[in-house]
This record gives structure tokens, C-alpha cells and sequence, in this order.
């Protein structure tokens, strides 16, 4: 698959303040990745380094095969971004405004109608093409962000925090504008809200004071969150000694008479064979569910043993 | 090169977007013309006494001399406020990481922007020319100094906007950019009054001076000194604009 983002041993200093300090990814086609941690652990100085609006103090970037300081426009011809803080000139409209970066990004006319056409009405900015920019709802102004980064359709599009002011059916539709523009570019996304990872990203990282310290796809994130424990709600109370013979069974805590919960093998859960004890003695099985954790507490005690070593 | 146009003509229909331009426009004009008219008023009184001298001066060196003189003057006031905005804002509103991350070179983005200015202040000089033009109908004008001011006053305003644009470039703040802006040239063109008494009397000052290469220039005397020291002042700060703009990438 192609790696449009090659990103090695970034590293930035503010001083003696280190920003980022070592992190290397990549990203490839299809690729959602999103890009988690605390306010000021350094995502923002990650992505303003990857489209080149900071110079990294040591590593390298390549985008779409070209790296960033040696070829910086092919680099860049490639690359869509959209800042924390939108990029808008307040007194333009949104047609003025986006057609404006169409030409900086050296779209040729008859591509550069349709190319804005295509960004209006994938960001939902039809009806409000001919007013200024400073009169725009500031989840309108988000939109018109995110729709000049995607205008000239760049293979690499980064987003930071890309939902941010937006209400719960706009942050719906640009989660799903994100996944479907994820299918055939590499996207890069910043958020603190952990559920949009879960939710829009393949791919997730944690950085924490400058360190990568998770680089999961979602998936294995899903593995972690697995804690080994089914939460099992009978009618009647359960014998818990016919249960704990069950091979891959290791502990059962009941909290109440009717609700146990059971400690098992990660890999190899046990949860049918349960089932089956459960309902052949006739307890009467009412809820089962595996109990997981959240992204936040991964997030969180990943975070905190950074902080605290032990 | 298409890029550098397309930010300079951005920069100069922003200028016509906001009254800023306009107005700029419109109160120069007043106030040139209300200078202009007080020179021809001089020269009528004069002109009985001119008529009776040997080798007096003309039209053209009563009226239009100190009319650009005047003119360069009041756009040394103007031109730190039209350029002060020129990057220090769009850094303030964080617009310019839409420049930076576009594929673009911090060269196409100052000349851009230094181009999108000029247009406005060349617009400016082309209305000052035409005031003396307007003498011609009931007289005669000497065309080569005619010439010689608008390019020593298109010279002097580009001066001064390459020196606006630079301080924009280091300004955290445009009223900060156009207060150094405004100082700068202020001190640049009094340099030479130090030059005035023999004692004190210091070439370097009096090259530095704008004033004195402005005037040379002015009194049709186009020598390539003086539209050397322009040009070498010119690209000395276009330059100096682009390593600062190279200089928000590398630290902050």
C-alpha cells in the first residue's frame, strides 16, 4: 500500500522545551488515523510540522512521497489542512474565499468550478455561498475550514480537531464525510473526544508530553479494551461452584444475589459455555454482557503511568 | 509567478473591501488638490515678477516640485497604515497558515503581497500626476521633470512600502508594524539635516538619507546613484521580509 505520510524521528524544541520529542508513523491510503492526547501534549505542534508551517528540529517528513523540506511545493500540492484556529478571511464570502484557494492551490479553471462546487455541497455550504464569512455560526465557519482543505481533493488531508463547535447532526455528517474521504486518501485527525476515534478513525495514536505512546489500529484497541469479564444476570440466584468448573472460568465476584460477574480467559472466552450451564439448570439467564473498557480508561492509565512512574 | 498574482490581486481587492482604501483615497486627493491649488495660487501672484527675471523657473518647478514633495510627505503618513495589516494580522487571525501550507514559496508570498499594495499606491500616484496634467490647459508644462517626480515619487513609495512590509513581517501587532514603519521612515528622511552644518558633515548620512535621492531625482537629474540607492533599499528589505517569514517556520 502507499505511505502518504512518512513521518521519522520528528522532533521540536521551543527553547529547551521539548514539544515532540521522537515520534515516527506512517500513514498509508485509506487510513484514518486519529491523533489523541491532553491539551498541550504536542498534536498540534505534530501537525503544523507535518504541513510544514514548523520546521521539525530533527526528522523527517515526507508526504505523498516527497519530503517537505527538500521538495516543499510537490509536497504541498498534495496536502490539505485545516489549523486549529480556520483559516478564514472574514470579509470575503464563501465562494471568494474558497475560489481564492483554489488558485493558490493552482486548480486551472473549468477544474476549479466543479472543485468548489463539490466542496459546497459536501460541507453542506450551498445556501450560505454568498455570505460573508465573519456573519457565519461558528460551526458554519468550521465547515467552510474543513471544505478548503478537501477542495483540491489532496491525497493527505489533516485535520485539527476538525468537529470542534459544531452541533451533534453536523459533527454526524462530518464524521461520516471523514470516513468516506478516508477510503481513498490518508487523513490525519486531531480531537480530544475520544469517541470519534472509536468512531471515524482506523488507526488511533496517543501522544502524552511529546512521546507516541499507543499506536493501535482500532481493532487492537478493541482487544485491549477486552477485560476478560461477563457481567451475567440470572432470575434466580446461581451456584457459583457449578460455574467456576467451567475451563477458561478464573474468579466470580457476585455483588448482588442475582448478578455475578465472571473473570475469564482473554483469549478464549467462555461466555457459550456459560450460557449453557446457566440455562440447563434453569436459573433463568436474563442479561449477559461483556464488560469493557472504556477508550477513556485506556486513555487515562496510559496517560497517568506516563506521568507517575512507578 | 501565477501564484504571486493571485495573492496580490487578493491583497488589492481586500483594500477596496473595507472603507480603509476608499477613504485613503478620497482624503488624499482632498488634501493634494488643496495643496496643488495654494501652488498655482503662488505661481499667478508670482508670475508678473517671474516675467520680467532672467532664466526664471517655470510652471513646473513652482508648482510641480513641491506638489510632489508635499505628496511624498503625507504618504510617508499613509503608507505605514495601508501595510501595517500586510502579515501581522493574517499571523494575529491565523489566516497565514493557509498560505503556508499551500504549495507556495515565501517568495511568491511577500512579492504578492508587496504587488497587491503597490497597485493601491501606484493607483494614488497616477491621480497625483494627473493634477499637473490638468495645467496643461492653460499652459505649458516641462514633461521630462513631469517624469522625473512621478518616478522619484513611484521610486520613494516603494521605498517605503518594502520598509512597511518588513515591519509587518516582525510585528507581533499591526499598530506596532505601522508605528515602526512610521518612525523609520520619518528618521530616514531627516538623516541628512545633520549634514546641513559643515562641521558635523557626514557622507554616510547623507547617502543613507531618502530625502536627498528623492530630491536629486526630483530636479530631473535621474542618475544612477540615486535610483541605485532605491533599488538596493527595495530588495535589501523585500529580502530581509522573506527570511523573517522563513523564520516563523524554523522557531517561534
Amino acid at each position: 500500500m502507499t505511505k502518504l505520510i512518512e513521518a521519522e524521528h520528528l522532533s521540536r524544541f521551543f527553547g529547551k522545551q521539548c514539544a515532540v520529542n521522537d515520534v515516527s508513523f506512517n500513514v498509508s491510503k485509506g487510513e484514518v488515523l486519529g491523533f489523541l492526547g491532553p491539551n498541550g501534549a504536542g498534536k498540534t505542534t505534530t501537525m503544523q510540522m507535518l504541513c510544514g508551517n514548523l520546521a521539525p528540529s530533527s526528522g523527517a517528513i515526507k508526504i505523498n512521497g516527497f519530503d517537505l523540506l527538500d521538495q516543499p511545493k510537490l509536497a504541498k500540492s498534495s496536502l490539505g489542512y485545516l489549523p486549529d484556529t480556520p483559516p478564514l478571511y472574514k470579509e470575503l464570502t464563501v465562494q471568494e474565499y474558497l475560489c481564492y484557494c483554489a488558485q493558490l492551490h493552482g486548480l486551472v479553471k473549468p477544474y476549479q468550478t466543479q472543485a468548489i462546487e463539490r466542496a459546497k455541497e459536501r460541507c453542506g455550504l450551498a445556501e450560505v455561498a454568498n455570505r460573508l464569512i465573519g456573519q457565519l455560526s461558528k460551526g458554519f465557519q468550521q465547515r467552510v475550514g474543513i471544505a478548503q482543505a478537501i477542495l483540491h481533493n489532496p491525497e493527505v488531508i489533516v485535520l485539527d480537531e476538525p468537529t470542534v463547535g459544531l452541533d451533534p447532526i453536523q459533527i454526524r455528517e462530518i464524521r461520516a464525510l471523514i470516513r468516506e474521504l478516508g477510503e481513498n486518501h490518508g487523513i490525519i485527525l486531531s480531537t480530544h473526544i475520544l469517541t470519534e476515534v472509536q468512531e471515524s478513525c482506523t488507526h488511533v495514536q496517543i501522544i502524552h508530553q511529546g512521546r507516541l505512546i499507543l499506536n493501535e489500529t482500532i481493532t487492537g484497541l478493541n482487544r485491549q479494551m477486552n477485560t476478560g469479564t461477563l457481567q451475567v444476570t440470572t432470575r434466580m440466584v446461581p451456584d457459583l461452584k457449578r460455574l467456576l468448573v467451567i475451563p477458561g472460568v478464573y474468579s466470580i465476584e457476585s455483588p448482588e444475589q442475582n448478578c455475578i460477574r465472571i473473570h475469564h480467559d482473554v483469549n478464549n472466552s467462555p461466555a457459550e459455555q456459560i450460557a449453557e450451564r446457566v440455562i440447563a439448570e434453569g436459573w433463568g439467564l436474563l442479561e449477559m454482557t461483556p464488560i469493557k473498557k472504556s477508550i477513556e480508561d485506556i486513555f487515562i492509565s496510559l496517560t497517568q503511568e506516563q506521568s507517575h512512574p512507578v | 509567478m501565477n501564484t504571486i498574482f493571485v495573492i496580490a490581486s487578493r491583497e488589492f481587492k481586500s483594500l477596496f473591501l473595507s472603507p480603509l482604501a476608499w477613504i485613503i483615497l478620497a482624503v488624499l486627493q482632498f488634501i493634494i488638490a488643496f495643496l496643488f491649488l495654494s501652488q498655482v495660487e503662488t505661481f499667478i501672484l508670482l508670475q508678473p515678477k517671474l516675467a520680467t527675471m532672467e532664466g526664471a523657473p517655470g510652471l513646473t518647478d513652482i508648482v510641480i516640485t513641491p506638489l510632489f514633495g508635499n505628496a511624498a510627505i503625507i504618504l510617508m503618513l499613509v503608507i505605514p497604515l495601508l501595510t501595517m495589516r500586510l502579515v501581522s494580522e493574517e499571523r494575529r487571525n491565523k489566516t497565514l497558515a493557509l498560505l503556508l501550507s499551500a504549495p507556495i514559496s515565501n517568495n511568491a508570498i511577500i512579492f504578492g503581497k508587496y504587488l497587491g499594495i503597490l497597485g493601491l499606491l501606484i493607483l494614488i500616484v497616477f491621480l497625483i500626476v494627473l493634477m499637473p496634467l490638468s495645467l496643461l490647459s492653460g499652459g505649458e508644462l516641462d514633461m521630462g521633470k513631469l517624469a522625473a517626480n512621478m518616478l522619484a515619487l513611484i521610486l520613494l513609495v516603494m521605498a517605503f512600502t518594502a520598509i512597511g512590509l518588513f515591519m509587518s513581517c516582525v510585528a507581533t501587532h499591526p499598530t506596532i508594524a505601522a508605528f515602526s514603519t512610521f518612525s523609520s521612515l520619518l528618521l530616514l528622511w531627516i538623516l541628512d539635516w545633520t549634514t546641513g552644518f559643515d562641521s558635523q558633515h557626514s557622507e554616510l548620512f547623507e547617502y543613507l538619507s531618502i530625502l536627498k535621492h528623492f530630491q536629486a531625482i526630483q530636479s530631473g537629474l535621474i542618475s544612477s546613484i540615486d535610483v541605485g540607492y532605491f533599488i538596493l533599499f527595495i530588495t535589501t528589505f523585500i529580502m530581509l521580509s522573506i527570511r523573517r517569514l522563513d523564520n516563523d517556520r524554523l522557531q517561534k
